[in-house]
């Protein structure tokens, strides 16, 4: 099974509350692969990137380094995916 | 940052009177408003503002919680409250279940960041099995905020 990480940074001026949260989840449960979120920084944190609940407690702030780690036959599209989804700052500017 | 550093105790619902979403949502802002959380001619604006969020996509993230918040020029202090309902609420959760627990938030804009630690802690405790159950058995406002003083001391 095919592994594949990415490292972005949270752009998007308000972070990573609720609404771009449900937008990655909804966006992660339409791929197989595992999905993992890993927060660095001064207070590191792991999530399930299926799980809304768990991808707003990251409270990931613009500036926050986030590691996209997935895990299955499609690993590589949900992250180039999930990035993607990143860089255009969930629609907000 | 804590729970108590931004529920404010007296605004706490222990039997929500209103019976749908918006009523609610209603019921939780003037509770706001009477405890001094809010301007009272704010209450309409924000109510508004809520029910706007909610249609956006609904804050019933599953399990039976439900936590409505916006950042609205109104709100000069980061303020929130509890409320819990015995019968249920419909509030389109994403588990089609109904919501027993509502966790509302409002905070000022331009602060992002306070938000999102404000989220953070509500989220760490409502993903708790123990705290959400204790939290539906909790009948008084009281019991209510000594489950929260006992959250914030890592207790519940």
């Amino acid at each position: 099974m095919p592994k594949v990480s990415r490292e972005i940074v949270v752009s998007n001026k308000l972070g990573l509350h609720a609404r771009p949260a449900m937008q990655f989840v909804d966006l992660a449960n339409q791929f197989k692969s595992d999905i993992v979120v890993n927060k660095g920084g001064e207070e590191p944190a792991t999530a399930d990137g299926k799980s809304v609940m768990q991808m707003i407690i990251l409270a990931a702030t613009e500036g926050t380094p986030l590691m996209i780690d997935a895990d299955g036959d499609d690993a590589e599209e949900a992250v180039r995916q999930l990035v993607e989804l990143f860089e255009s700052k969930f629609g907000e500017e | 940052m804590k729970l108590k550093d931004f529920i404010v105790p007296q605004a706490v619902v222990a039997e929500l009177a209103a019976t749908d979403r918006d009523g609610v949502l209603r019921e939780l802002v003037s509770s706001l408003a009477a405890a001094g959380a809010l301007a009272q001619e704010s209450v309409d604006d924000v109510v508004a503002a809520l029910m706007k969020r909610e249609q956006n996509g609904s804050t019933g993230f599953g399990k039976g919680v439900a936590v409505p918040h916006v950042k609205h020029p109104a709100v000069k202090k980061m303020a929130g409250t509890v409320g819990r309902s015995t019968g249920g609420i419909d509030f389109a959760a994403l588990d089609h279940q109904p919501v027993y627990s509502v966790v509302l938030l409002l905070s000022p804009e331009n602060q992002p960041q306070q938000h999102l630690q404000a989220m953070n802690i509500i989220f760490t405790n409502l993903q708790k099995d123990m705290f959400r159950r204790f939290l539906r058995q909790s009948g008084t406002r009281e019991a209510i905020n000594e489950l929260l003083d006992e959250a914030d001391q890592g207790k519940a």
